[in-house]
């Protein structure tokens, strides 16, 4: 035990009547305790606590060679640009030039804070996320199965109300940036999102807007 | 004054609770850890809210800061096979020795060329390698193409195992789904690398027609969950 060793260690008595010596019943702990604790640190030192998360996020496929599919209108859609430092988009259709009723895209700056892109995204996308909230209830009492739910939570994630997202990279874009702008389409339930290439004529926009 | 009488018996402790305790922890670790695997380099994931385990039967791909790519499969039969037809395509033979190695290794960068000697290596010179200037990982740019062989031989190879794996599981449970047993595709990027060295090796993966990529990504709290 952890105790101060003591001198003499009591045997004789005062008569001068040998008697047996008197065997302590305690055992020395402390090489167990210095082993518990080297295990202890070991595995504390070796050990990963949780294994790693995975977000899964399709890409579109690429289109065949020699087949090019004219472009589909997409309702509801937003564009963002990511860049080193900055995140900036712009909502529907890419004008290059003012045409018709439609004026020149302008590039819109916002940033990651709780008051850009996320009230950005929860905004336009407020039909999914009621609609979601109204599923859950549902699910949570009961009146609709599991199976039916996860249906009918990709259908509105995928209607015409349902913002749908694209996601474009200058050559300066970290992949912290990238995932955390996929990470508020996840809190946001977008349905679609779609990482593509940006055009030439962003790219310029882009540099002005930068400059 | 009264003089304080100290107590004659030797200050001891009682260390009893503290050796429960102390065993208790160790059995605790011993039991939930999974160890830390060598990676050659060292990672750092960004984060999101996904919660979502990362599945057993993967084909993963790294990508450092430094835009050097690393490509990892699990499963032994899936990496020997892996390997061997590897070899033959590149014309290189490996020794028993090598083999070996390969298998207990994880990640892994190189170019086929220099496979054999990265093998030979052991686990602290290939994290060194690294640093070492003019290190290039393994060649995924258009001229030479070694992850797209990785990647496209691997899913064949881990599409075999996880069929027959299923196979196996359908004897003792009659539910299972048979793409929980199908190779996923794991991106491992560092936070602070261009996304362009990762669009890079997601550009390899929809040559070959898979589009459903996985981010590793370290969980953070969900703004919105109701507690």
């Amino acid at each position: 035990m952890a105790e101060i060793a003591e001198g003499g260690g009591g045997g004789h008595a005062k008569n001068g009547k040998k008697r047996a010596k008197k065997q302590s019943t305690r055992i020395d702990m402390t090489p167990m305790v210095d082993l518990a604790f080297l295990l202890l640190t070991f595995f504390i030192m070796t050990s990963t606590f949780s294994k790693a998360k995975v977000m899964s996020l399709v890409y579109p496929a690429k289109p065949e060679e020699g087949k090019n599919d004219p472009p589909q209108e997409i309702f509801n859609a937003v564009t963002f640009i990511v860049t080193e430092d900055k995140l900036f988009y712009y909502e529907g259709q890419y004008y290059p030039e003012a045409t018709g009723d439609k004026p020149k895209t302008q590039l819109i700056e916002t940033d990651f804070g709780p008051n850009g892109v996320r009230k950005l995204l929860a905004d336009g996308n407020k039909s999914v996320i009621e609609g979601k909230a109204k599923l859950d209830e549902e699910l949570a009492k009961g009146q609709i199965a599991d199976t039916t739910y996860k249906q009918r939570l990709i259908k509105l994630k995928k209607s015409n109300d349902a913002l749908k997202v694209l996601i474009k990279t200058d050559e300066k874009a970290t992949c912290r940036n990238f995932i955390d702008l996929i990470d508020e389409l996840k809190i946001a339930n977008i349905g679609v999102i779609a990482p593509v290439d940006i055009m030439q004529s962003e790219l310029d926009l882009l540099k002005a807007k930068t400059k | 004054m009264p003089k304080i009488k100290m107590p004659k018996s030797a200050p001891s402790i009682d260390m009893t609770p503290m050796v429960d305790l102390a065993f208790l922890l160790v059995t605790f670790f011993m039991l939930t850890a999974n160890f830390r695997s060598t990676e050659p380099v060292q990672v750092d994931t960004p984060s999101s809210i996904s919660e979502t385990i990362i599945p057993k039967n993967v084909i993963m791909v790294t990508v450092d800061k430094g835009g050097h790519v690393f490509f990892n499969i699990t499963g032994a039969e899936s990496r020997q096979d892996l390997l061997e037809q590897m070899g033959a395509k590149y014309k290189i033979a490996f020794t028993k020795e090598q083999k070996e190695n390969f298998l207990k290794m994880t990640s892994f960068g190189c170019s086929m060329r220099d496979m054999p000697a990265y093998l030979d290596m052991s686990a602290e010179d290939r994290q060194q390698l690294v640093e070492k200037e003019g290190y290039v990982g393994i060649p995924a740019d258009t001229t030479r193409n070694e992850l797209k062989d990785w990647i496209s031989l691997g899913n064949s190879v881990a599409m075999q195992f996880g069929k027959i794996s299923y196979e196996e599981a359908l004897t003792t449970d009659k539910n299972a789904i048979a793409d929980d047993f199908k190779p996923k595709f794991i991106l491992k990027v560092d936070s602070k690398a261009v996304y362009v060295y990762a669009k890079n090796v997601i550009d390899i993966f929809r040559d070959l027609n898979l589009n459903n990529l996985n981010f590793v990504t370290n969980l953070e709290a969900n703004p919105n969950a109701t507690q």
